[in-house]
């Protein structure tokens, strides 16, 4: 519990407060103490825990199939290098099926998607209380107010590391659209669908209408990928902080909501996965 | 729920792990799946081979063996055939032989016969003369004739 004795309003909001570091316009460069400090920063800031856990469990990733790749032998697979084997093909296997342009890219792009979303989200099973208390208990000891001190530790419950991952796959996108048909084919794509008639002055009245849906449909892409992760994991969050307020009726509700939730983990670290390739997938092909 | 710089150092973020994995994770796990993946295949061609390879080399022994078995079965037969020639040949060889020495006896005992009769004849002629000597020695008596003719006769 944060603090002294906190209301639930005031825990709940502690758990999704992220610590945020950036230029207040007060006290200039620091860690914001509150909620409102952190909003008052505006978007010159940045979010030290997300940035901290996301990047820790990136490397984690990383290390751990580098490990294996370098000592990656073709005779029988041992241990870690089955798991990694199987991770590998898993991924390769659903780029296959779904992707069918050549690119060196997209198969290990979905491959750190799916693994870094998957520890990411993973770190949702971590009670609740642990790692935000013992960083209390660290920014203590460097003399900072308890109550002050946020650390949320799902960085996939922060809408800047979904947002930020979509968007750099919506990046692709664009790049896999204008590679694959040229600019001009991929403006035609954007105004010349799905509305489509041979009358000249016609189809030049359609375009704003066809920009227009096209848009909606692109930028959907990128939105709906980065909301639907961040939903799904803010509210698994929640749940989780909901569950640690009933004292001690919290060890049989935790325990299958904790098991329900690695379904979810899974399945979006996955959904995440999938969609990206679906969407450079439609992006590479000729027409839709 | 601000967005704010972390947006786009979570995409550099992302870039940079997203480029990692793909220059230095993926392509040496890949090849190493690709390497099994042709070392099993030619495991399992060379398995197959090595049993197309087995087959033929068994019908190939079954053969030599076949025919081995007729060459047997045909030396055989003619060494079978050869035995009776030769069983039928010292049976022909052995009656001739058996023959030219039941001939050769035969002359060597008509040789000796002769011989003996030409002796006895010889002998006759000296018991006539002794006989007769004796004759003219003596008297005559008939009933001493008669023992000396029989004399004479067993002498024969």
């Amino acid at each position: 519990m944060a603090g002294n004795n906190p209301t639930s309003t005031e825990y709940i909001q502690h758990h999704l407060q992220n610590m945020t570091f950036g230029l207040h316009p007060e006290h200039g460069w620091s860690l914001a103490h509150s909620s409102a400090e952190a909003s008052a920063m505006g978007f010159w800031a940045i979010h030290v825990d997300t940035m901290l856990w996301s990047i820790g469990l990136g490397v984690l990733f990383l290390a751990l199939f580098r490990h294996v790749a370098k000592r990656v032998s073709t005779g029988v697979p041992t241990g870690l290098q089955n798991f990694v084997e199987m991770m590998v093909e898993f991924v390769d296997g659903s780029v296959r099926e779904t992707f069918h342009g050549k690119s060196r890219l997209v198969a290990p792009l979905s491959l750190t998607i799916f693994c870094w979303i998957f520890l990411m989200n993973i770190m949702d099973l971590v009670p609740v209380d642990f790692l935000p208390m013992l960083a209390q208990k660290v920014g203590a000891w460097f003399g900072a107010d308890p109550a002050h001190v946020y650390f949320k530790v799902v960085p996939t419950t922060d809408i800047n590391a979904t947002l930020g991952m979509s968007l750099s796959v919506f990046g692709l996108i664009l790049f896999y659209s204008i590679r694959s048909k040229g600019f001009s084919g991929f403006i035609a794509e954007l105004t010349l669908h799905p509305f489509n008639t041979p009358n000249k002055l016609a189809q030049i009245l359609l375009i704003p209408v066809n920009l227009l849906l096209e848009l909606v449909t692109l930028l959907a892409k990128p939105v709906s990928l980065a909301l639907r992760l961040f939903g799904n994991l803010y509210a698994g969050e929640l749940i989780f902080i909901l569950i640690a307020m009933v004292g001690l009726w919290q060890l049989p509700l935790h325990f299958p909501w904790a098991v329900f939730h690695i379904l979810i983990i899974t399945l979006q670290a996955f959904i995440f996965m999938m969609l990206t390739i679906v969407y450079l997938s439609m992006a590479t092909e000729e027409q839709h | 729920m601000n967005l704010n710089l972390t947006l786009i150092g979570q995409a550099i973020a992302f870039a940079v792990f997203v480029w990692f994995c793909m220059k230095y994770v993926w392509p040496p796990v890949m090849q190493a799946l690709q390497e099994r993946q042709k070392k099993i295949a030619d495991g399992l061609d060379a398995a197959s081979r090595a049993t197309r390879d087995l087959e033929v080399a068994q019908e190939k022994a079954e053969e030599t063996l076949r025919e081995s078995k007729e060459q047997a079965q045909q030396i055989l037969e003619q060494a079978n055939k050869r035995a009776n020639q030769i069983v039928e040949e010292a049976r022909d060889n052995a009656r001739v032989e058996g023959e030219r020495i039941i001939e050769s006896a035969r002359s060597e005992i008509d040789q000796e016969i002769n011989r003996a009769k030409e002796e006895l004849r010889s002998q006759v002629a000296l018991l006539a003369v002794a006989g007769a000597e004796r004759i003219l020695e003596s008297s005559i008596d008939e009933s001493k004739h008669r023992e000396l003719v029989d004399k004479l006769a067993a002498e024969l």
